[in-house]
This record gives structure tokens, C-alpha cells and sequence, in this order.
């Protein structure tokens, strides 16, 4: 229970400054077990209290941030509201060609997963059930290694090109992989790091519209290879392709671990480059940044035919990459 | 997708000629189009860990180019600022991760107990957002509201109170900030998965709510509790940029000594030492996935 604190801490003093911390935590912390024994004999009254405690507190605590972040944009101390922040930021140095490097990259990355992982799976489901573990396991191994571990291996590797490759003609791959203006080496890394969860999110998808059922179906109707493929396997699993896409999207798009400590640009490094000289954009980038993220998941659960789906998609322990 | 699907089976399932001939005609073609993915990620994961492997343990003579097998490197990784780096990590992930875990849980069990239908899918919708927002953005948010000159920083005078941001307690109150919603997405499926009538059978056999958690509800949810927890572990230790963009060097961690030795201009031997460390933690991470993984294969037994 004394855990409790920590967490309301930064909250409170927002909404209640004094009072808070004191009162309210124990009180959302203690029911947790009493709620259910009081349902039986007065359902009412206690469960909704501790349950709107919790809602209170959580809600405190996660919204007062991202409020905090708003008002430190648009307040200029002294000069009162202004919305230079978010103005300038289209001009700001930098700006488009890292948000454009990340957006290629993130669909780069989101082609590839998708290109690799699809026809394995498909072909698990359909002819090689052996085959099974060791695509899962290949999938998820990425999951055991943090990024920041795997960049450690990817620099050494690099090395190697100038020291014992230059003579050779895969020095010109070494070297065309590391091309600033579109860094395929981490189109690769990121590849490797969404994997997990193109896996998992596939995996799912395929198990609820059973794959080989629908293909002998639509083969002894007389459909084609390429359209079963396109017009009856992918259209099934829209939601879980959108949910892979969506994942990937977000973990490209925040991803700094790897493009800094290779010296790439893209756009989560650039945030920090510029949080020196301009605080205030810094901080309004990383608001927006939110915000596209939840207008993606809006969408994607609109798109989406069965939002059941895409929801369980991040929920299987989704996203940690990301922030790595 | 679809060029390499429709040739690897082109007469896969039309239901003409005997099961073992099909079967022999599908085999080798299915398996063709899973050879992409096995390749790439042989090729570009297995080629990093194996460089990680094999510089860990050995050492290159910068005048002779010769290399020999040798502990030293992962013996530094584990000794002074090192292992005090190891150990501020490890800390910090399990404190994070337990917080992070009651508090998810307590959460979880509001919003999965709330009659209300669209609180509680905004709720499991905010989770998913809120658990992808980490890394720098999130960093930055925490700066803006409760940095040095954040707003609620100055609204409440919290400097007053001895509040810092960017030390051990303020990385914990950042961190919570992902793994709470982490924690709720992992643990409502479970609580969604007590069924009333397990808690209506043993009202009946005379039990009381707490004898009903204690015997019942506790025992169904223990491998998802610690399952998220692990997760949770996981998370935090992996998690870089979110220190990096916050603390700087202020607080040990494995990853900000690791971001150090790659980045720094140190000395060749300090390469190695990286290395070592990210081998270090992929073998404190392949241990929290080694207990994760069955836990969750357990707790999916009770919850269909």
C-alpha cells in the first residue's frame, strides 16, 4: 500500500495540492479486496466508490502530463499564449527531412516485415506444420535481445567492413547499406525488432479466420493462386495486418536507441538534437507525436473489421520496443 | 507477398491424387516460402549476436591481429561502475515492475468490473496509446510538466519539497508512466477470464470474498500476476532513450553505460566491454522470457 505513493505524487498537487495524497490513495488502495465481499450484502455503494478513486487517480495521473506538456508549448512566461510552437515547426531545420526519413523507413520496415512474415505463416498454416516452432521461435527470439544489445553487435559488424572487407566487393554493401539519406541498415534492425509482434499479430488473425479452409474453398471454386492470395487470404486479415502495420509504425517512428548510437537522423534523434536550443518545440513535437499515434488507433480500429482484434494485437505485450 | 506464396504451392490443395503424394509434392514447396524469413533473420540477427558472442569473450592484439579467447571482458562487465550500472538496473526495473504491477492490476480491476461499456473500452484504448508512449516523447512531456521549470514544477513549488526529476525516484514516476497501461493491457484478459461462477460456487459452499480470492481467485491469476510482472522487468530493463533523453549519466544503468562505450571515444579494449555488457543483459533478459513465456502458456490453460 505504501507503494501507492509514488505514483499520485506528480499528479496531485495539480488537482488537490495538500489533501490528496494523504486521503485519497489508502482509500483506493484498501477496498481492493473488500469490493467483492461487499457485493453480496450492499452491492451498491463501496464498489463505486474505490472504483472512482482508482479512475480518479490514474486519470490524474496520466492526464496531467500530457496537460502540463500543452500549457508549457503555448504559455510563454511573461508574453502570455502564444502558438509559435507549433507554427514555426514546419519550418524548423531539420524538421521535414527527419520526419520524411522516418516515414519512409517505418513503411520500408512495415513492407519487409509483411513480405517476409505473410507467406512463412501462410505456408505453416497450409503445408509445414513442422516448421511451426522454428518460425515462432525465430520470430520471437528478437524479444530476448534488447535493442541496445543489438546495436552493440550491429556496430561490431559494421566494423568489419573497412577492416577485413575493403578489399572485397560486400564492402560496397557495407557501404550502401549505411547510406545517410536512407539507411537501409536500419530498415533491417528495425525489421528484426518488430518481428515479435508482426508475428504475434498475424499469428492471431490466422488462427480466428482458419486459413487452410478458406484457400480449398476458394481453390475447388477454381480461383487462381495469386487471387486467393489477394482477393480472399489478405482481405481476412485486414485487421491484423493493420494492427502489424500499426505497431511497426510506432516503433519506427519512436525509435532512438539504434539511429542515434549509428549516427542516423531520423526523427526521435532530432527531437533530442533541437531540445538544447528550442524546449518549447521539443516538447510540442513530442505532444503531437501522441496525438498522431491516437488519431492511428482511432483509424485502425475504424479500418479494422473487427476491433476485438486490433485491440488484442498491442495488448500482447506490444510496444516496450518502442520507447527501448 | 503474394509472388512468393502462390509458386510455392501451385498445386498445393486441390483434392485429386493419394495423401502421400500430395504430401510429398506440397512439402518441400511450402517450406520455400517460409526460407525468406528464416534467411533474414539468420542473416541479421544471428550475424549481430554472433558478433556479440564471439567479441565478448575474445580479445584481438591490435599489433599481431591476433585473437584469443579470454574472460577479461565480461569479468570488467561485472566488476565497479559496471556492475554498479547492472545492479541500479535491476533495481530499478523490479521496483518499477512491482509499483507498476499492483497499480496496473488495481486499475484493470476497475475497469473490468465498470458496467459502463465505453469507459472501459476507452480505457483498454488509452492503455494501448499510453504503453507505446515511451522513449523521448514521453521523456520531454515529463520535463515540460514536472522538470526544473515544468509547469506543475512551478505551480506547486515541488522543488520545495526536495523533488528532482532527472535521479532514481523521478526515472521511476516516468517509467511507471508506460508500464501501468503495459500492465493493464497484460492482466484484463485474466481478470476478464474470472468467471462469476467460480465466486457464485464458492459463495454457495459458504466462502467469503476473501477466502474466495485466497483459494480461488489468487491461484487463476497467480501465473498472469507474475507473467506481467516479468513483462514488466523486461520492459524497464530494456528501456534507453527514455533515461537518455531524462537523465543523461545521472543514474546508473546498463544501457546508459552501454550507449557510453559505443558513443564515447574510449579506449578499443572499452569496445569489448559493450559487448560484454549487452551480453550480460541478454542473458538477464533471455532469463525473464525463459520464465514469461511458459507462465503465460499456464495462465492460457484457465482463460479461454
Amino acid at each position: 500500500m505504501a507503494a501507492m505513493t509514488p505514483t499520485p505524487a506528480p499528479a496531485t498537487p495539480d488537482a488537490t495540492p495538500d489533501t490528496a495524497s494523504g486521503t485519497t490513495a489508502p482509500a483506493a488502495a484498501a477496498p481492493a479486496g473488500p469490493s467483492v465481499k461487499a457485493r453480496a450484502p450492499r452491492r451498491r455503494p463501496r464498489p463505486r466508490v474505490w472504483r472512482a478513486a482508482v479512475f480518479l487517480l490514474a486519470g490524474a495521473y496520466f492526464l496531467v502530463p500530457l496537460v502540463a506538456s500543452f500549457v508549457f508549448t503555448v504559455h510563454v512566461p511573461g508574453q502570455g499564449v502564444s502558438f509559435e510552437a507549433y507554427t514555426q515547426l514546419l519550418a524548423a531545420d531539420g524538421f521535414t527531412e527527419s520526419m520524411l526519413l522516418s516515414l519512409g523507413l517505418a513503411a520500408a520496415t512495415i513492407a519487409l516485415s509483411l513480405l517476409l512474415a505473410v507467406p512463412a505463416l501462410v505456408a505453416v498454416r497450409l503445408g509445414s506444420p513442422r516448421l511451426r516452432p522454428v518460425v515462432e521461435v525465430m520470430c520471437m527470439l528478437p524479444l530476448v535481445v534488447p535493442p541496445i544489445a543489438l546495436v552493440t553487435g550491429i556496430t561490431t559488424v559494421l566494423r568489419w567492413g573497412p577492416e577485413h572487407l575493403s578489399r572485397t566487393p560486400l564492402y560496397q554493401t557495407f557501404l550502401a547499406v549505411q547510406d545517410e539519406r536512407f539507411p537501409v541498415v536500419l530498415v533491417l534492425a528495425y525489421t528484426v525488432l518488430a518481428l515479435p509482434f508482426v508475428y504475434r499479430s498475424l499469428d492471431a488473425g490466422m488462427r480466428a479466420v482458419d486459413v487452410p479452409t478458406l484457400v480449398e474453398a476458394a481453390r475447388s471454386c477454381g480461383a487462381s493462386w495469386p487471387y486467393v492470395v489477394l482477393r480472399v487470404l489478405l482481405p481476412n486479415l485486414r485487421a491484423s495486418l493493420a494492427g502489424a502495420a500499426f505497431l511497426t509504425l510506432a516503433l519506427v517512428l519512436g525509435e532512438f536507441t539504434i539511429a542515434s548510437l549509428l549516427g542516423f537522423r531520423p526523427f526521435a534523434v532530432w527531437i533530442v538534437t533541437i531540445s538544447g536550443a528550442h524546449a518549447r518545440m521539443s516538447v510540442a513535437v513530442s505532444v503531437l507525436s501522441l496525438l498522431i499515434t491516437w488519431l492511428l488507433l482511432l483509424v485502425l480500429s475504424r479500418a479494422g473489421t473487427n476491433p476485438a482484434t486490433v485491440s488484442s494485437a498491442p495488448s500482447t505485450s506490444p510496444t516496450s520496443r518502442k520507447e527501448s | 507477398m503474394s509472388p512468393s506464396t502462390p509458386t510455392s504451392h501451385p498445386e498445393g490443395t486441390p483434392a485429386g491424387g493419394g495423401t502421400t503424394n500430395r504430401r510429398r509434392r506440397r512439402g518441400p514447396r511450402t517450406w520455400l516460402a517460409a526460407l525468406p524469413l528464416l534467411a533474414f533473420t539468420g542473416l541479421c540477427f544471428g550475424i549481430p549476436l554472433g558478433a556479440i558472442a564471439f567479441g565478448a569473450v575474445t580479445r584481438t592484439d591490435p599489433s599481431t591481429g591476433t585473437t584469443q579467447l579470454t574472460g577479461e571482458h565480461l569479468a570488467r562487465s561485472l566488476q565497479g561502475p559496471y556492475l554498479d550500472s547492472l545492479i541500479g538496473s535491476v533495481q530499478l526495473s523490479a521496483l518499477t515492475a512491482l509499483i507498476g504491477g499492483v497499480l496496473g492490476v488495481l486499475i484493470a480491476q476497475a475497469v473490468v468490473t465498470s458496467r459502463s461499456q465505453a469507459l472501459r473500452s476507452a480505457a483498454l484504448t488509452a492503455s494501448g496509446v499510453l504503453a507505446n508512449f515511451g522513449g523521448v516523447p514521453l521523456a520531454f512531456a515529463f520535463i515540460a510538466t514536472v522538470g526544473i521549470s515544468g509547469v506543475v514544477t512551478q505551480l506547486a513549488d515541488l522543488t520545495g519539497f526536495g523533488w528532482n526529476l532527472y535521479s532514481f525516484t523521478g526515472l521511476t514516476v516516468v517509467y511507471l508512466y508506460f508500464l501501468i497501461p503495459l500492465m493493464v493491457l497484460v492482466i484484463a484478459p485474466a481478470l476478464d477470464g474470472l468467471r462469476p461462477q467460480w465466486r457464485e460456487a464458492a459463495q454457495n459452499n459458504g466462502a467469503t470474498g476473501r477466502q474466495f480470492w485466497r483459494h480461488v481467485g489468487l491461484p487463476v491469476l497467480a501465473p498472469s500476476l507474475l507473467g506481467g510482472f516479468v513483462l514488466l522487468f523486461g520492459t524497464a530493463f530494456a528501456a534507453h532513450a527514455t533515461a537518455a533523453a531524462l537523465v543523461g549519466g545521472s543514474v546508473p544503468l546498463v544501457t546508459l553505460k552501454i550507449a557510453d562505450a559505443l558513443s564515447g571515444n574510449v579506449l578499443t579494449g572499452q569496445e569489448n566491454v559493450a559487448l560484454a555488457l549487452g551480453l550480460d543483459m541478454i542473458l538477464i533478459a533471455g532469463l525473464v522470457m525463459a520464465v514469461y513465456l511458459p507462465l503465460q502458456r499456464r495462465s492460457a490453460r484457465w482463460l479461454r
